[in-house]
């Protein structure tokens, strides 16, 4: 009977879990959607991720990040190969880190560092949006001279195309497109480099006065990228970026509901808990972006 | 700590004091900042030594790839508490992210198939696309006039 008695106990100990009356998963119900959400848009980047890595795969030439990214603001036309997106990366470093902070402070009821570390998030998440806007900008409109169907042009880079190809040495190729270009296309090339002439005074000046301002063979100038480059990169640092934006407007909505005594009053700041879930992803995410597309 | 609004949430296993979990931070926080150098480290190396495309870039690259991955699970461990949740939890969530391994050598081989097959029947898109070809010229170049000398 004594026997009896205690392997019904241990059977009970065992589908202790399952058994009804508690979370088997010893987490609140929200929080576990979370997760599984998490973990379906961990496939959706993956997805696009491993998309991008399949096109790669299939071209003989794909451009170079420390070529592509080598821009810094204020810093003119200096080569600073990955410096801005290590900034942006660490910027969501930290931001991830007063998150930890905030959800800490929820856990101890501590309304004021709640807020207080929530605060830092937000301006984390707004400076990593900033910087990342600056990019975006500085590559649509940052125009290299390119080599295409035997001319020079000036280009930025966009979904229909990008100066990030195969550099080009031979020099009687360069000199002859050079003087196969239009005199628009000029302005622009020589207006790329030289910015101590206006747009305006360049088109008035003749065509050999503008072929005279450039000199082909010290310009590295490349043919065009992988046309599947622009679409890859702005789609999903865009997707990425759209998602730290939602993050910033969860984390600001948390703010507020804190600010409130919401959760005060509701006995705990499990909420947080699960915003916090949100934003860890989106740096998680980061990492993989980051490694994709400024690394390897 | 046992909240009313939670009652199905039964266990709570160890209490973390505040020393500790600062350490704990700080410690993460150190670790991610020394992997994100050290990734950088590498990705600038390759560029600065000017790497031709060979087996030892790839396998600087296989480095920054595992230096991500443990970054991602000092992340999903520590920052989002996925270390401290019951077995059963995290097997829910590790177990379905095993379909990455098909998912990605699969899909990246299939692009790899697709180049070779490309190089192999079309002679434009492997003379267009192929990395060498303003080297080679640019010797030849070089070459003719050494010659006519």
């Amino acid at each position: 009977m004594s026997t009896q008695t205690t392997t019904d106990s241990l059977k009970g100990h065992k589908t202790n879990w399952w058994s009804g009356g508690k979370s088997p998963f010893n987490l609140e119900y929200g929080k576990v959607m979370m997760w599984y959400f998490l973990m379906s848009d961990a496939f959706t980047f993956g997805a696009f991720l491993i998309s991008y890595g399949s096109i790669r795969f299939s071209q003989n030439f794909w451009p170079d990040p420390n070529v592509v990214f080598n821009a810094f603001p204020g810093a003119g036309h200096a080569d600073l190969p990955l410096a801005f997106v290590s900034v942006m990366t660490f910027i969501l470093i930290i931001s991830s880190v007063t998150m930890v902070l905030a959800v800490h402070a929820g856990h101890n009821h501590d309304k004021k560092g709640v807020i207080k570390w929530l605060m830092w998030t937000i301006v984390g998440g707004l400076a990593f949006l900033s910087c990342q806007a600056w990019e975006w900008h500085h590559l649509i409109t940052g125009e290299h001279v390119v080599f295409a169907n035997g001319k020079l042009e000036a280009i930025g880079q966009t979904m229909g195309g990008n100066p990030w190809g195969q550099l080009v040495h031979d020099n009687a190729l360069l000199t002859n497109a050079l003087n196969a270009t239009p005199h628009d296309a000029l302005v622009k090339i020589v207006h790329s480099h030289d910015h101590s002439h206006s747009l305006e005074e360049l088109a008035k000046m003749t065509d050999t006065q503008l072929r005279g301002m450039v000199n082909v063979t010290d310009m590295h100038i490349r043919e065009k990228g992988p046309i599947a480059f622009g679409g890859y990169f702005y789609g999903i640092t865009g997707f990425h970026g759209f998602h730290v934006f939602s993050g910033v407007v969860i984390n600001i909505i948390m703010l507020l509901m804190t600010q409130k005594d919401v959760f005060e009053k509701r006995g705990h700041y499990l909420m947080i808990e699960k915003a916090g879930l949100y934003w860890h992803f989106v740096d998680l995410v980061w990492v993989f972006v980051f490694l994709c597309f400024y690394l390897i | 700590m046992q909240h009313p609004a939670f009652e199905e949430v039964t266990f709570h296993p160890k209490h973390e004091d505040e020393k500790t979990f600062k350490q704990k931070v700080i410690k993460t926080t150190i670790i991610l900042s020394i992997i994100t150098v050290i990734e950088l480290g590498l990705g600038l190396l390759m560029h600065f030594l000017h790497m031709p495309d060979d087996f030892k870039r790839l396998m600087i690259k296989g480095i920054v790839v595992i230096l991500s991955l443990a970054k991602a699970f000092y992340i999903v461990a520590v920052f989002m508490h996925l270390g401290d949740e019951i077995r059963n939890m995290i097997m829910t969530i590790v177990v379905p992210l095993m379909l990455f391994i098909w998912f990605i050598i699969g899909f990246i081989a299939d692009g790899n198939s697709y180049k070779n097959l490309r190089n192999k029947y079309d002679k434009h898109f492997k003379e267009s696309t192929n990395p060498h070809k303003y080297e080679q010229k640019a010797n030849t170049h070089q070459i003719k006039p050494g010659g006519k000398n």
